[in-house]
């Protein structure tokens, strides 16, 4: 390893990167499938082809799992190898490690998809995998942690920039709750129970769910967000001083917001209360770290025209504040009482999952592709891609809350004589319909866009083998 | 995040930006804390003998058929958890306590409600009901999206599987005796034989080792032992009540006496209006 010359390229390795980047875009196109067909599964339930593998409930798993742990984690990975390394100033610690890491992961993922739909389960919603799987997630990640630290011990660089603040509290947490979680007793190869029952298992299960979105969806995003929304807008980060703040506030505030998941249930009333105060007062480091995010592009607003990463970026940023907003308000316990249960979640959740998650990989992905391999192959396409998700998830999210509105209001509403007004279950139900035909059109349109990006990626990648264009000798690191 | 001005030496830059181990160690910590208030009383929680000497562990039957609602993912559509609400109880009985959950393991009380709340389903409708909604929800329930579980009524569960799983139960705490330890199978393949005859009074055809039997077993045992311990319970602190304190829903509980044409069953609950429960909202 050349450690002489650091800020060259070809120090760092870049190759990692690119695999981890390889593997975003497949399962991003795998994830977000799997998503339609069962969307379209509760449009027109037949579409499960009455094969138990393919089955909704067994899908449903499957997708929450993919997109999460396979896009989502891949995205993170592959931009915390590329900033990692340039804001330490140093390869990282061990090739092996990396490979072991990248390799461990796919596998992992791989077996996901090949017990979900088997039925292989342990029922813990986001913590579905078997306990083989999930004693293979902890030594993989482990090994990431000891490459991660590693490399934090031999930088070359005196001061950790706020990127690595949020990864770090990603790569510490993670496990936390992983392990915690999935402490149980095997019986089968495939089944175990866990150590927690009842209303304990439950809190263990949302203090993991929610601080999953929280410490894998959310912190090493804004991690993302810090390294790669500057260096787009070639601005420096609105306030350093904000970024201290709402680093601290949020990774403290955030893992008490777990019992918002049971409200109204019988947990004791004190942690309902607890959890429900701690989501409302997220919201003020949510929007310091969407502030300090968007602001970044104080005087370059124009950008927000011409340059699609920007849009990208700013879209991406926006939905993080939309999202952080409603979810303390769905911590109001008497709004909660109206939208738990409903496809108002649905909504929330890929607000945040399609526009925070989904966007900001993409416009990730589109600074990194010149970098990594060359000139990106079609620029239109790139603005197409942000269109049609723009649109898609408009039209997803819009049609999920109007849904989700629908379904509540019908289940509480009492007619005049003291019954219920829609005593049939089946009644919401058959309301339903027309707003899960327009998320199989919105989520359609988004898979579209997503493989539209892959085929302009794969061109990319082709174009620089062919000579025809090569990776921007972007002098390396700050 | 090349801005090197003077503004940002602060305290953060000079004590911990610098020290990646102190950072890590400040970061555990400030989640440490949240966790530790929330999670650790609950992991002491003793709900005291009433719950125990009322709600009652799952039978090796009901074991076998919470197991195939865990693998076939019923928890995606269904909760089992009815919340202190007027609108609720109507429509699905008694509010869940705490309690009532002190045998599951993992917890199934879900968070979405595609399909109806499952909580008090047990005893709702006979086995016949259950044995075709199963195998074709519009059958019953006519628009329903619920998919069909055809395979349940081929597929068999094993005496050998159900033995490990009710050992590793009564590893982690719930009472058995001697003889369901010693060979749980047997035990359940009695429980089974009953659904297959008060099926067989239905016309309903199958054998016990089937999977379908063995989920019948679990969704009529559903919600029912709660909802006798806290009928009783009112009963006890209203002595002489002028309406009968006991849940009519709990009344047809007996499936093979329950009407043998499964289409005749109620679609929608059969219980009166419930008194506006402790702590709800509306
Ligand atoms: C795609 C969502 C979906 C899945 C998956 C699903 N259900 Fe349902 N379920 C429904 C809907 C919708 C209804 C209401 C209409 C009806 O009775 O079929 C329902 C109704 C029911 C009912 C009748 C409840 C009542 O009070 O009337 C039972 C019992 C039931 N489901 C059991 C199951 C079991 C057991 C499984 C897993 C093997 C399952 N469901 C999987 C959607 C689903
Ligand atoms: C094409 C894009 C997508 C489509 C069509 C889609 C569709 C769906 C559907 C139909 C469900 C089940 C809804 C229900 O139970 O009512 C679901 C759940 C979920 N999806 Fe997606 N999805 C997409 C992308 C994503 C992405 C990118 C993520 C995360 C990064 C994501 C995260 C989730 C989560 C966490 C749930 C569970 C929500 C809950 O339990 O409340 N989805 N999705």
């Amino acid at each position: 390893m050349a450690k002489d010359n650091p800020t060259s390229t070809g120090v760092y390795d870049d190759d990692v990167v690119r695999l981890f980047f390889g593997a975003t875009v497949l399962w991003a196109i795998v994830g977000m499938l799997v998503g339609v067909i069962i969307a379209l599964q509760l449009a027109y339930w037949p579409a499960n082809l009455g094969v138990p593998y393919l089955t909704f409930s067994r899908l449903r798993p499957l997708h929450t799992n993919a997109v999460i742990f396979a896009f989502a984690g891949n995205a993170v990975f592959t931009g915390l190898y590329y900033s990692l390394q340039r804001l330490c100033k140093v390869r990282m610690f061990s090739d092996v490690i990396s490979r072991i890491h990248f390799w461990g992961w796919q596998a992992i993922i791989v077996s996901a998809a090949l017990t979900l739909p088997f039925g292989f389960t342990t029922g813990k919603e986001y913590a579905e995998l078997i306990w083989p799987i999930d004693l293979a997630i902890a030594v993989v990640w482990v090994l990431f942690a000891i490459n991660f630290f590693g490399t934090l011990a031999t930088r070359k660089v005196e001061h950790m920039y706020v990127a690595i603040w949020f990864y770090m509290s990603f790569v510490l947490t993670v496990p936390v709750l992983h392990i915690v979680n999935s402490l149980e007793l095997p019986a089968t190869f495939g089944r175990s129970y866990p150590i927690y029952s009842g209303m304990t298992d439950a809190l263990v299960q949302w203090w993991y769910g929610h601080n999953a979105v929280a410490f894998f969806l959310t912190t090493p995003f804004l991690g993302l967000m810090y390294y790669f929304m500057p260096k787009a807008a070639e601005k420096p980060v609105f306030s350093y001083r904000l970024s201290i703040i709402h680093f601290w506030a949020l990774v403290f505030l955030y893992i008490w917001a777990g019992p918002h998941h049971l409200l109204y249930s019988g947990l004791p009333d004190w942690v309902q209360t607890v959890g429900s105060a701690f989501s409302i007062m997220l919201i003020a480091p949510s929007w310091g770290g969407m502030l300090n995010g968007l602001l970044t592009l104080r005087g370059a607003w124009d950008r927000l025209r011409t340059d699609a990463i920007i849009k990208f970026f700013v879209v991406g940023i926006s939905f993080y504040g939309i999202s952080t907003f409603e979810g303390p308000m769905m911590s109001v316990r008497d709004i909660n009482a109206l939208t738990h249960f409903t496809n108002w979640n649905i909504a929330h959740v890929h607000g945040g999952a399609l526009g925070w998650n989904g966007m900001i990989t993409f416009g990730m992905l589109y600074w990194l592709a010149p970098r990594l391999w060359g000139k990106v192959h079609n620029e239109g396409w790139v603005n197409l891609h942000f269109w049609m998700s723009t649109i898609a998830i408009v039209l997803y999210i819009v049609a999920m809350w109007a849904a989700g509105l629908t379904e509540g209001l019908m289940w509480r509403a009492i007619a005049p004589d003291g019954l219920l007004q829609y005593p049939n279950f089946v009644d919401t139900t058959a309301r339903m319909n027309p707003f899960f035909w327009t998320r199989v059109v919105g989520g359609t349109l988004y898979l579209s866009g997503v493989i539209l990006m892959a085929i302009n990626l794969l061109l990319t990648v082709r174009d620089s083998r062919g000579g025809n264009s090569a990776p921007l000798s972007a002098a390396a690191a700050k | 995040m090349n801005d090197t001005n003077h503004q940002n030496d602060t305290w953060h830059r000079r004590m911990l930006e610098n020290k990646g181990g102190l950072f890590a160690v400040l970061s555990v910590a400030a989640i440490s804390v949240g966790s530790a208030i929330e999670l650790v009383p609950m992991f002491t929680i003793d709900y005291g003998t009433e719950a125990s000497e009322n709600i009652h562990p799952y039978t090796p039957l009901e074991v076998v058929g919470r197991d195939i609602y865990i693998r076939e993912g019923c928890y995606t559509c269904h909760s089992q958890w009815v919340r202190p609400f007027r609108s609720e109880t109507l429509r699905y009985g008694e509010w869940s306590r705490a309690e009532e959950y002190v045998w599951d393991r993992p917890f199934q009380i879900g968070s979405r409600r595609i399909g109806p709340d499952l909580m008090r389903v047990g005893g709702k409708y006979n086995d016949a009901w259950h044995f075709d909604h199963m195998k074709d929800p519009r059958s019953t329930s006519p628009g329903s999206i619920m998919p069909t579980f055809p395979w349940l009524y081929d597929w068999s569960w094993t005496p050998e599987d159900l033995k490990a799983s009710i050992t590793a139960l009564h590893t982690l705490g719930t009472p058995y005796d001697d003889a369901t330890l010693a060979d749980p199978g047997k035990v359940a393949m009695v429980q089974a034989d009953e659904i297959v005859k008060s099926l067989a009074t239905a016309n309903r055809a199958v054998t016990p080792d089937k999977e379908i039997v063995a989920l019948i077993a679990y969704l009529q045992r559903m919600g029912k032992d709660g909802r006798a311990w806290l009928a009783a319970k009112e009963a006890a602190a209203s002595p002489p009540p002028a309406a009968p304190a006991m849940d009519p829903a709990a009344a047809p509980a007996d499936p093979a006496a329950a009407p043998a044409d499964p289409a005749a069953a109620p679609a929608a609950p059969a219980e009166p209006p419930a008194p506006p429960a402790a702590g709800g909202a509306q």
